[in-house]
């Protein structure tokens, strides 16, 4: 039994947890810059406040508009100059090149006509809707979350399978103990215990090795990320997994080897008549 | 304790093993069963503990008909049966100790309470000095012994034994058949299975002759 079908089943395990844990980072990234459907509307950099507060009012009767914020072009030059090695480059420039801009949250699935309608207003240079890019990060985390769950459960299969053979292999080395057992009246549950905790056991070992392959995977790749995060200005790192998550790697691990015990020894003591 | 009354046993492929047996044997008594090879004797100690079910009549033991017993109630039947097997079935890969500790596995949970049961079985099959050894280093009048001691661990009532005398020497099947004769004389019901005629008429219990599968 042992060490070596633990480290199988570990290994299998830690890439769907792994995937897990890097998309779940990435989300909680892409979650953080925006995910709700937002519209930046820019004005000429020589239009008067006078000029955006016109704008600003017709926004506002909109009914599409939930939500509406002013960013005057002063903030924005102190948001830019925020992000590390900015303020050099503001102040090369001499002079603020920003211009004032309203950020609109539009109501669902209003985004798109509402987009088209402020790039035909008056006064206004540019519009620029963040659905789209949204739109497709969320497809591509779909896609990853649905390909992992495919991962999980081809793996598990795997995993049962892993667990079956051990437990197979193991009653095939104790037939003539379960034969006169039987004989001399154990029951059933009896003979069957010690392999369901065996197969238990392999499974937990599993998922603990699993998760143990997950955080030092984890660990080096935050020692990389690390300083390329740095140089954008982010304290982006990949998050490990949670109390939570770990507790349901290692149970799903155990359940699974419980399973393919449960499957081996109902096969094989039938066989033993 | 054992009635067989009008016992048919039909093996898949048509041999008919036993031809409507009947006998009794009364709780306390020690009955020699034998006949010829194929007579049908193993199969009338497989049916007492439930492992074959007859096709015709009823096999009752301690009371209970063991042919209409459900299947989750056959391990505590057999707990009550002592069985020694005419190959023995001992464990070759655990020492004499554990081959005597293994019916306790499942019937007696405290683990000193198991070592001292098994110890005084061993000490009652005079094998209590040797119980680290392996059955491999036994001798097989020894390993008859060991046999037994693991048939009687649990206390049974009944103790069936299939040619417990087969292939040793006179002084060794003399010795395996006192421990059976010492067993019943405390109470339990001993049927021996054996072709050797001259234990018979030495020891003088019941005798049940088996013929082609029906009581001679």
């Amino acid at each position: 039994m042992g060490v070596l079908n633990a480290l199988v089943i570990g290994i299998a395990l830690a890439l769907p947890a792994g995937g897990y844990s890097l998309l779940e980072s990435l989300r909680a990234v892409a979650g953080r810059v925006t995910l709700e459907p937002q519209i930046t509307v820019f004005l000429p950099a020589e239009a008067t406040r006078a000029q955006a507060e016109t704008i600003g009012g017709k926004l506002r009767a909109d009914r599409r508009v939930v939500e509406l914020r002013f960013l005057p072009r002063e903030e924005a030059l102190k948001e830019l100059s925020a992000v590390q090695g900015m303020p050099e480059l503001v102040r090369a420039l001499g002079r603020n090149p920003l211009p004032d801009a309203w950020v609109i949250s539009a109501r669902a699935g209003m985004l798109d006509d509402l987009a088209k309608d402020l790039r035909q207003m008056a006064g206004v240079a540019h519009v620029q809707a963040d659905a789209q890019w949204a739109r497709r990060l969320q497809a591509l985390a779909g896609l990853g979350r649905v390909g992992l769950w495919l991962l999980a459960a081809i793996l598990g299969a795997g995993l049962i399978a892993v667990t079956f053979n051990t437990v197979r292999l193991q009653i095939l080395t104790q037939r003539d103990e379960i034969e006169v057992a039987r004989l001399i009246g154990a029951t059933d549950a009896f003979i069957r215990r010690p392999f369901y905790y065996a197969g238990l056991l392999q499974g937990l070992a599993g998922g603990v090795i699993a998760l143990l392959i997950v955080a030092v995977a984890l660990a080096l790749l935050n020692r990389e990320v690390a300083p390329l995060a740095a140089s954008y200005g982010s304290a982006f790192r990949f998050a490990y997994p949670t109390l939570g998550d770990a507790a349901a790697i290692t149970l799903f691990a155990a359940a699974l080897g419980w399973l393919g015990a449960h499957l081996s020894v109902s096969r094989q003591l039938r066989d033993v008549g | 304790m054992v009635n067989f009354s009008n016992v048919s046993k039909l093996y898949p492929g048509g041999q008919e093993a036993l031809k409507d047996v009947s006998f009794a044997l009364g709780a306390g008594e020690l009955a020699f069963l034998t006949g010829r090879s194929g007579a049908g004797k193993s199969t009338v100690l497989r049916l007492i503990p439930a492992i074959e079910r007859p096709n015709r009549g009823t096999v009752i033991v301690n009371g209970q008909n063991v042919g209409a017993l459900k299947r989750s109630a056959i391990p505590y039947l057999r707990r009550n049966i002592g069985q020694v097997f005419q190959d023995q079935k001992l464990l070759h890969d655990r020492s004499v100790f554990d081959n005597v500790m293994l019916p306790l596995a499942f019937s007696v949970h405290a683990p000193r309470e198991a070592a001292r049961r098994a110890r005084a079985a061993l000490d009652k099959v005079g094998l209590l000095a040797r119980e680290r050894a392996h059955p491999v280093q036994l001798s097989g009048g020894e390993q008859q012994r060991l046999a037994i001691a693991r048939a009687v661990v649990n206390r049974p009532s009944l103790l069936v034994a299939d040619e417990p005398t087969a292939n040793l020497d006179a002084e060794s099947a003399a010795r395996i058949i006192d421990i059976f004769v010492s067993f019943q004389q405390v109470g339990v019901t001993v049927l021996i299975a054996t072709h050797d005629q001259a234990l018979i008429e030495r020891y003088g219990g019941k005798v049940l002759r088996l013929e082609a599968g029906r009581v001679a």
